[in-house]
């Protein structure tokens, strides 16, 4: 494959959120607001491109059985480190995510694609393919808190846009949109949406119902 | 003789089969060591700055605290005598812990002979455990304890509370309330943090006149001088304040200490 329709393809046409449905239990959680979203986003698309680097440079030398436990020590060491970080230097934003950074490490998106790409392919492409992922994973993850933040709380970044009533506005927030259901609906529609415009990324039904004839006529 | 260069032992090694036995151990040995280092490196190196950091969110809190209760900073700004000293106090005993400083405090916590457990029935606040010693600030005037600022903390309907609750020089009301860290749902309990909420706590008693504890965080408005305002919502968090208040203010956390701070033997 072309090396930049690995970076590209992720975003839309094999997006892991929305067409292999992976990482799914963060895109619910952090979403509640833009900022916790996308720092979440490049957290995680730093541990992903870093993880996948030293994968890939590994991976001749891997052995089989123990690739697995091998790959998840190198994401999860990196995630402590990106978590470090977040508290050292974004310690505001670090205490809203709590536990959902170090939860990257289980997030099947990372392992996914160092065991599915980073592992039988030179650190290059790894490393691009990895970029693309996170990449696609961001948008995702930026548009829902987007329309959480600015439908729950009225704000986008803090910022007030939709002025709410106690405050003195006209705008009355949607509790629901600050609770996980919410992410799961939008996440919905948004798959939906994509999966309209793309109808290749629709799966083929695995059964078809039979047909039934009225019993009694 | 053995070939001793390392290099060539080196190469040796990475030419053996990938599920060869010594290679399988030496992918991860190296493995191990290397994550190692990447994690103990970056949390020597990193550990000064969040130490910091939340010193200066403790801070920073305990300052917003003090600002938020009517008075406060005319007194700090007004005598000379109004300092904001820390102690450390015994809970049980409710007086100054004998030879523990705030300095040694964290090393005196470490070793469980200083933690009591608390049984099921006494554990309203849901911390398993509590601490026998606390580091408490106090503002006096002229010798006479103006303000009492003691940290509590229980769990919440997510997680932990941490908070700090500021009690009036007359041991009976309520000054007010600072959230030092919570992970309740955002726009719901964790409108805890919300001055507006915390406003309502200053003022509240928790006692009658018999001594029996009475503080309630209402369902909607507060209806009595025993209550502060629900959070519409939230009523676990609600719940689980209530009880964390309870807990700290009653006989098995600051209760002792309030008694003797009433008595004027502080």
């Amino acid at each position: 494959m072309a090396l930049p329709r690995l970076l590209t393809l992720p975003l839309i046409g094999r997006n892991p959120v929305t067409v292999q449905i992976l990482g799914i239990c963060s895109s619910l959680a952090v979403t509640t607001s833009l900022e916790t979203a996308a720092t979440m986003a490049v957290s995680l698309t730093v541990v992903l491109v870093l993880s996948s680097l030293i994968i890939s440079l590994i991976r001749r030398h891997l052995p089989n059985s123990i690739r697995l436990i091998v790959q998840i020590v190198i994401v999860a060491s990196l995630v402590i480190v990106i978590d470090q970080i977040l508290q050292a230097y974004l310690f505001a934003i670090s205490q809203r995510l709590s536990v959902f950074v170090g939860l990257i490490t289980t997030n099947c998106l990372v392992l996914g694609r160092t065991e599915g790409f980073a592992r039988s392919n030179p650190p290059g492409p790894a490393m691009l393919d990895a970029l693309g992922n996170g990449l696609g994973y961001s948008l995702i993850l930026v548009a829902v808190g987007a329309v959480r933040e600015l439908f729950g709380q009225g704000t986008l970044m803090g910022l007030t846009v939709l002025p709410t009533v106690d405050q003195g506005g006209w705008f009355t927030p949607l509790s629901l949109m600050l609770l996980a259901p919410s992410a799961f609906f939008l996440l919905g529609f948004v798959v939906w949406g994509l999966r309209s415009l793309y109808p290749e990324q629709q799966e083929a039904p695995e059964t078809e119902p039979p047909s039934v004839a009225e019993a009694r006529t | 003789m053995a070939d001793l260069n390392p290099i060539r032992a080196w190469q040796r090694l990475l030419a053996q089969p990938n599920d060869s036995r010594g290679k399988t151990v030496l992918v991860a040995v190296l493995t191990a060591l290397f994550c190692t280092l990447l994690v103990s490196g970056a949390t020597v190196v990193l550990r000064p700055v969040q130490t910091a950091n939340r010193a200066a969110e403790t801070q920073a809190r305990l300052e917003a605290l003090l600002a938020a209760i009517p008075g406060m900073s005319e007194i700090l700004e007004a005598s000379e005598d109004a300092v904001l000293g820390t102690v450390v106090v015994d809970l049980d005993r409710g007086r100054a812990a004998q030879g523990i400083t705030p300095g040694t405090l964290e090393t005196a916590l470490a070793d469980t002979a200083n933690w009591t457990a608390l049984s099921p029935e006494e554990d309203v606040a849901g911390i398993g455990s509590r601490p026998d010693f606390a580091q408490i600030y106090l503002l006096r005037e002229g010798g006479a304890v103006a303000l009492m600022i003691l940290p509590i903390s229980g769990a919440g309907f997510n997680g932990a509370i941490d908070a700090m609750l500021a009690v009036n020089g007359d041991m009976e009301t309520i000054a007010g309330i600072a959230i030092l860290s919570q992970s309740e749902t955002p726009g719901l309990g964790a409108r805890i943090e919300e001055p507006a909420w915390q406003a309502s706590f200053a003022g509240t008693r928790w006692q009658d006149a018999s001594g029996e504890m009475r503080f309630e965080v209402a369902r909607g408005r507060a209806a009595s001088e025993f209550e502060v305002d629900g959070i519409t919502g939230a009523t676990r968090t609600s719940s689980a304040m209530e009880r964390i208040v309870r807990f700290w203010l009653g006989p098995k956390g600051y209760g002792p200490l309030i008694a003797a701070v009433k008595r004027g033997e502080f």
